[in-house]
């Protein structure tokens, strides 16, 4: 559905985007990943029309995407970080006006306008004046102005940043409910949120697209952060002998103990999970729990923003 | 041109929704209001057709302050509180949203201009007066009202906020109007440049004394397409970079 080609943007003499090429296919959930400043809103602001590319180009749909594109706006709906809000109108009227003004007629509007309202679970703040609002019905009256006109892209700009931890559970699942109708790019630096709302990820660290592919393809790709959490009912040392006997184990880190149990974190140089049980079991232990890690995500960012800036200093 | 008259409609409801609004449109009819009983109104006798006269003098200034003050949030404040991505995302052409702009603010300061009638409608009960006078006075600041806010809408459109965007067009304003002073110190054809593109001393007068000079229309139409154009193009100069 989209293709972009060596993108690349420069801010003066500074390049933001560094020739970035990815293709994005239609109903995908694609998250762009990176640290402040890494180039994740220019690339955005490219792809909603916002910006002009200084080098390369952007399609969608084989048809050339730039910033003089007035018909293939309407294709597109775009929430940057701070939500455009008209705070002196209701809910409805802003989002009837947007509405309008994307080429809706009054009647498709009124059609369109409860199933969005609903989506983006705005029923019961229809009515008020959108600068009564909080922080998260705001934010989620940002994606109904970006989708009430059905666009094929809606790119959401960090759109969870400021949410507490209810409004983030209910984001996520407006940003999965937008997934049947529309292709969705949504930009954060909070790693776990990216892994848990998108099925793709593209790594982007100083202009640079660093890696993209799922979660999984992105672990592959750094065997050494193979990481697994442990649940042992033993003691502590008695564990971490047995464990230290696995050639695959770099090293082993104590979490918590509690109710003669033990937990720990194993990093491996390969996945090893079976071998590990198997001696624990052997050793006369019991295997509690096996799960992941719930910091390898945040491993691979790192050890790929880390080679990233490794790189560019060689 | 859907999208246009639902721009003219937002920011109408902008005027009539908050304070800011409110506040220009009582400054207008309290400053008319004051010099036309305290000038036209008072001193010694006068003609009815002078009275008016002085009334379309006093509220000419009154609708080019207006004018700025109404203008300055137009795009400037879109920039500074971000809602200009709803603009800028939307499948409009900058004119249109220059047009819409426009015609939003023309429209307001249109609705203060027509409220302050009962001045006029003073005179004409209690004198002798033409009608003519007053649809030909009312025609000027209609036309200056137009060209004022044409170039307000260029100053918000070049400023980055509110503040900054009243200066620039009150500075075009006043700049413009002071083109009379220049025309008499300088020799010709200059001076005629001059005191042709001044804004208000060659070509208001007529229409306050109860002429409609075709002059004056092409003036007054043509600083408001040219401005109006000029803020198009810093609009679409912003999406280029």
């Amino acid at each position: 559905m989209i293709e972009v080609t060596n993108l690349t943007r420069y801010y003066g003499e500074r390049r933001a985007v560094d020739a970035a090429s990815f293709s994005i296919g239609a109903n995908e959930v694609v998250g762009f990943l990176g640290l402040n400043g890494a180039g994740k809103t220019t690339t955005l602001k490219v792809l909603a029309g916002l910006l002009p590319a200084s080098e390369g180009s952007v399609t969608m749909d084989g048809e050339v995407l730039d910033t003089s594109s007035v018909a293939m706006r309407a294709q597109i709906g775009f929430l940057p970080e701070d939500p455009p809000l008209y705070l002196e109108m209701t809910v409805r009227d802003f989002v009837r006006f947007v509405g309008g003004l994307r080429g809706m007629s009054a009647a498709a509007i009124e059609a369109r306008l409860p199933g969005v309202l609903d989506l983006c679970q705005l029923g019961e703040v229809t009515h008020r004046v959108i600068g009564e609002l909080s922080h998260g019905f705001r934010k989620r009256v940002g994606i109904a102005q970006a989708i009430i006109h059905q666009p094929r892209l809606v790119i959401l700009d960090e759109p969870i940043s400021g949410l507490d931890p209810v409004q983030i559970v209910e984001m996520r699942k407006v940003i999965q409910g937008l997934k049947s109708d529309c292709t969705v790019l949504v930009s954060s630096h909070i790693l776990s949120e990216i892994s848990q709302t998108c099925d793709r990820i593209l790594v982007l660290n100083s202009g640079r697209l660093v890696a993209q592919g799922t979660e999984q393809e992105l672990s592959g790709l750094f065997q050494s952060t193979g990481s697994v959490d442990l649940t042992v009912r033993a003691e502590e040392a008695q564990a971490t002998e047995a464990l230290e006997s696995c050639e695959s184990v770099e090293s082993i880190s104590v979490l918590g103990q509690s109710d003669g149990c033990v937990e720990l974190r194993v990093k491996m140089s390969s996945d090893a999970r079976e071998e590990l049980v198997s001696i624990l079991v052997n050793a006369g232990m019991g295997v509690r729990r096996v799960d992941h890690s719930h910091d390898e995500l945040e491993d691979i960012f790192l050890e790929l923003t880390r080679s990233g800036a490794d790189k560019e200093a060689s | 041109m859907r999208q246009v008259f639902l721009l003219v409609r937002r920011e109408l409801g902008a005027y009539l929704n908050t304070t800011w609004g409110w506040s220009i449109l009582t400054f207008v009819l309290l400053i008319d209001g004051l010099l036309f009983n305290a000038f036209a109104m008072g001193g010694k006798q006068k003609y009815s057709a002078d009275v008016l006269t002085e009334f379309f003098y006093f509220s000419s200034g009154t609708t080019m302050i207006a004018g700025i003050l109404l203008t300055m949030r137009l795009l400037a404040e879109e920039r500074q509180t971000g809602t200009i991505v709803i603009l800028q995302t939307a499948p409009i052409s900058e004119s249109q949203v220059v047009l819409g702009k426009f015609l939003g603010a023309w429209s307001f300061l249109t609705l203060i201009t027509a409220l302050t009638a009962f001045m006029p409608a003073l005179i004409f009960v209690h004198g002798k007066l033409s009608i003519g006078q007053i649809l030909a006075g009312y025609l000027g600041l209609l036309l200056l009202g137009a060209a004022t806010v044409a170039i307000g809408t260029f100053g918000s459109a070049l400023a980055r906020n509110q503040l900054l965007a009243a200066v620039l067009g009150g500075g075009m304003l006043v700049i413009m109007l002071l083109g009379w002073m220049l025309g008499q110190v300088t020799e010709p054809p200059v001076s005629e440049i001059f005191s042709y593109v001044a804004l208000w001393d060659r070509h208001f007068q007529p229409f306050q004394e109860g002429r409609i000079n075709t002059e004056g229309i092409v003036f007054y139409l043509s600083i408001t397409l040219g401005f109006l154009l000029l803020a198009t193009r810093t609009l679409q100069m912003r999406r280029w970079r």
